[in-house]
């Protein structure tokens, strides 16, 4: 049978790297949003503090990113390939800015020179700024629909196609989101001046958030229409939107009351029940079409075959409790408020 | 210049540098495991020194390998579209598991092993050391099975036709174990534990050439030597293995390396030669019928040649193809001699009172790295035509969408970001290593002249 618990295999495996990516924006979001306010630091031992709040986690972080391509590599290799050849030059860029990213952490404290140090902090914290603001506008390209044709050609012309108002703004949303998240990482890792300084930064960026949040799904509901058109046939689901609602609300009110891991639990909830939104106006398709909609990619069609499916799911239910159980062993380590020791950055 | 041109050596500038880092990380991985296993059993400082030591080198070179990985894993998908969508459903598999069942334990055990001296067990922090070396060891199992694939591919099918024509799985485990898929993971495994084993030697014989950490130099130097030694007779045997199974499954690819032309004659062997692609004929130092004893334990046996192929088939680079197996084997042979040799003179107990040795040893670090870059190149040059040998062709897989502007300012920008990471990983790994295994700010009993007097005595 091709049916397992009531879903067929492709839509399981669309669960599954749902889900991957989902964690994935939670985690590195986190890690993201805290380089982007690097620079707001003080230089020297503030910035070292912050370092060493993610040090010991960003590149479990990133495995996420690999494990959840890899899935979709694995699962539905017409979107993987079609989706990364689209959207080639933002994912260079990505891929350019995930190199610096590492490097500037690892060679930061390397070399007493203070033009040293300034320049890799520069180079972090832009980098941090812009994976968030790329993922954001992939993110917003894909929601609004690639020019993908026949033989899934790209028919986008121009350098800089992927660069129009839609994706502008919803990469201005994810760096925001992500910045408040990842100030609120900080928070919890920290103290004294750096977690004064951090709570007033947090206020400051949920309010931006929430007003280019609004500002996006304002132009949402007005030029692309269909992307609520599945919510306006059942509203029920309308019960999501409003539960995200919610939850960036709370995020303030929780900041407020100095309730800083609640904050992170539910700036980790608007992430993810963002994506599901995204998820449930997309599903079945994975990838639209902006040139027709007998070009989509769907979970049908761009799938790997029902063995392929079958084997994947194997290794997730082998492989994602050894994930959790590595990540909850890191986190458990590292927990509490960060101290510089010899060994930090 | 055309696209699947500028693709080719994208992928091959991205995988070659890439390629300095991780067999680093796998045979540091080793050598930190043996140090502090040694530390743990013995509890002796000298032990500890060194794997404190050698974390330090492991976090640059894991960390530039991580960040030069990621885009490995995705350029299929920006460069190499038309391949993705027709071996995804084979190839995407091995890649995942990659990361689920590998990648995953070495970051997560990374964090411990870098940041967790003073947070966990220091039995704990030997098993994150040999978390992190596992798990970069599965990672070159499943990263060499998904490229054996593309060399000997098997438990597949092809179903559709035209555009959708795609390779299917058949038997998840006859694609794991492909014919090559073995011994090629154990000649990469072996390729990288001496990568490991050599820079140990470069660095610790330096120390011991300029008289500082003698004691703790020495003790790393014979661990590293013992290492060295075994696993450079044990590639000896892989490799041979490895042609063995080019000969069965790939023999375009080994007519190419010993530049064997006639269609079915005994082939010979070279020891170093030139390729004359045009008037197809291979001149050179070399053992008649050497390649047909290799695989036949005859002389006499005939082996299929360039010319029993049709053009098209064949690899067009022979001459470089050629070259880069050569510069591998010369390499491997010249590193068991010189092992042997040291042995030899260790047992005479003579190891340490020859300063060119020690001067040998100190450049000897570059040639595990030549010969693992030039026998990809051999390797990935031999396979061609071919993406997937016998099945799908490299001018067939590359992204149709991508265009040849966008590749040159992808392929610049990585031009220029790799020589500026290159010169700063040379700079800081030549600072850490002028700088020593002890700290600044930590117990410098061995910088202390003291102790060095009492341990030159």
């Amino acid at each position: 049978m091709d049916i397992f618990l009531g879903l067929d295999f492709q839509t399981w495996w669309f669960l599954v790297v749902g889900f991957l990516f989902i964690v994935y924006a939670i985690l590195d979001g986190f890690d993201f949003g805290a380089g982007a306010w690097h620079l707001f630091l003080d230089e020297g031992k503030e910035r070292r503090i912050a370092l060493n709040a993610i040090g010991p986690v960003w590149d479990g972080n990133e495995v996420w990113l690999v494990i959840g391509g890899g899935s979709l590599f694995a699962g539905f290799p017409v979107v993987y390939a079609t989706l990364l050849s689209s959207m080639y030059i933002p994912f260079i860029l990505f891929f350019v800015f995930i190199i610096f990213r590492a490097v500037s952490i690892e060679f930061r404290g390397k070399e007493k020179m203070i033009w040293w140090a300034k320049t890799w902090d520069i180079s972090y914290s832009i980098s941090s700024i812009m994976l968030a603001f790329l993922l954001g506008v992939v993110l917003g390209n894909v929601l609004q629909g690639i020019p993908v044709g026949e033989n899934f050609m790209y028919q986008g012309k121009g350098f800089f196609e992927f660069l129009n108002i839609y994706p502008l703004l919803v990469g201005a949303c994810t760096l925001l989101l992500f910045m408040t998240h990842g100030a609120i990482y900080l928070i919890l890792k920290t103290e004294g001046n750096l977690y004064n300084k951090l709570t007033v930064f947090v206020n400051r960026s949920v309010i931006l958030f929430i007003v280019v949040f609004g500002i996006t799904t304002i132009y949402t509901v007005i030029f692309i229409p269909r992307l609520i058109e599945r919510f306006i046939a059942n509203p029920v689901l309308f019960i999501i939107p409003f539960f995200v609602f919610l939850c960036i609300v709370n995020i303030p009110r929780l900041t407020g009351k100095k309730k800083y891991l609640s904050a992170f639990l539910f700036s980790s909830l608007t992430i993810c029940l963002l994506l599901v939104i995204a998820g449930i106006n997309f599903y079945p398709t994975l990838l639209l079409s902006s040139i027709d909609d007998k070009y989509n990619l769907s979970v049908y069609n761009a799938a790997s075959s029902l063995k392929t499916l079958k084997i994947m799911l194997t290794m997730v239910a082998i492989g994602s409790p050894l994930v959790i159980a590595y990540t909850i062993f890191v986190y458990h380590t590292f927990r509490g408020k960060v101290k510089i020791e010899e060994t930090s950055y | 210049m055309d696209v699947e041109i500028l693709a080719r050596i994208q992928f091959a500038l991205t995988i070659s540098f890439h390629y300095i880092y991780p067999p680093l990380s796998i045979g540091i991985g080793f050598m930190l495991v043996m140090f502090e296993g040694l530390y743990i059993k013995t509890g002796k400082k000298v032990y500890e020194s060194l794997t404190r030591f050698w974390i330090k080198i492991f976090a640059l070179v894991f960390a530039i390998g991580v960040a030069t990985g990621i885009i490995m894993e995705f350029e299929f998908g920006t460069n190499w579209a038309s391949y993705s969508r027709y071996v995804g459903d084979v190839f995407g598999s091995p890649l995942a598991a990659e990361g689920l069942f590998a990648f995953a334990l070495e970051s997560a055990f990374l964090g411990v092993l870098l940041f967790g001296w003073n947070k966990v067990k220091p039995w704990v922090h030997l098993l994150s050391a040999i978390g992190v070396f596992l798990g970069s060891m599965f990672s070159a199992i499943w990263i060499v099975i998904a490229n054996s694939w593309q060399q000997t591919p098997a438990g597949y099918h092809i179903v559709g036709k035209g555009m959708n024509a795609r390779a299917e799985i058949t038997d998840f485990w006859a694609m794991v174990f492909n014919p090559s898929s073995v011994d090629r993971v154990l000649h990469v495994w072996l390729g990288a534990l001496l990568a490991g084993a050599f820079i140990v030697l470069s660095v610790h014989g330096y120390y011991i050439y300029k008289n500082r950490y003698t004691d703790m130099s020495k003790r790393a130097f014979k661990i590293a030597l013992v290492a060295a030694t075994v696993f450079s007779l044990l590639q000896f045997y892989i490799g041979q293995r490895s042609a063995e199974g080019v000969a069965k499954d790939q023999p375009a690819k080994l007519a190419a390396y010993e530049g064997h032309f006639a269609a079915y004659a005994p082939a010979d062997m070279y020891i170093v030669g030139h390729v004359d692609k045009k008037n197809e004929k291979t001149t050179g130092l070399k053992i008649p019928g050497g390649l047909s004893y290799l695989i036949d334990f005859d002389f006499h046996s005939p082996v299929k040649g360039l010319k029993s192929f049709p053009l098209k088939d064949r690899p067009s680079q022979v001459n470089a193809v050629f070259q880069f197996y050569h510069i591998m084997i010369i390499i491997g042979v010249f590193l068991i001699l010189l092992t042997l040799f040291s042995c030899f003179l260790w047992w005479r107990g003579k190891l340490f009172s020859k300063k060119w040795l020690l001067v040998v040893f100190i450049f000897a670090t570059l040639l595990p790295q030549i010969t693992n870059q030039v026998g990809w190149f051999a390797a990935e040059m031999g396979r061609q035509p071919w993406v997937v040998y016998g099945l799908l062709r490299t001018s067939d897989a590359f992204s149709k969408s991508v265009t040849a502007n966008q590749l040159l300012f992808s392929l610049i920008m990585f031009t220029a970001v790799y020589i500026l990471l290159f010169v700063i990983f040379i700079y800081l790994l030549n600072k850490k290593i002028m700088h020593g295994p002890v700290e600044d700010n930590n117990d410098n009993f061995l910088e202390n002249k003291n102790s060095n007097i009492i341990i030159n005595q």
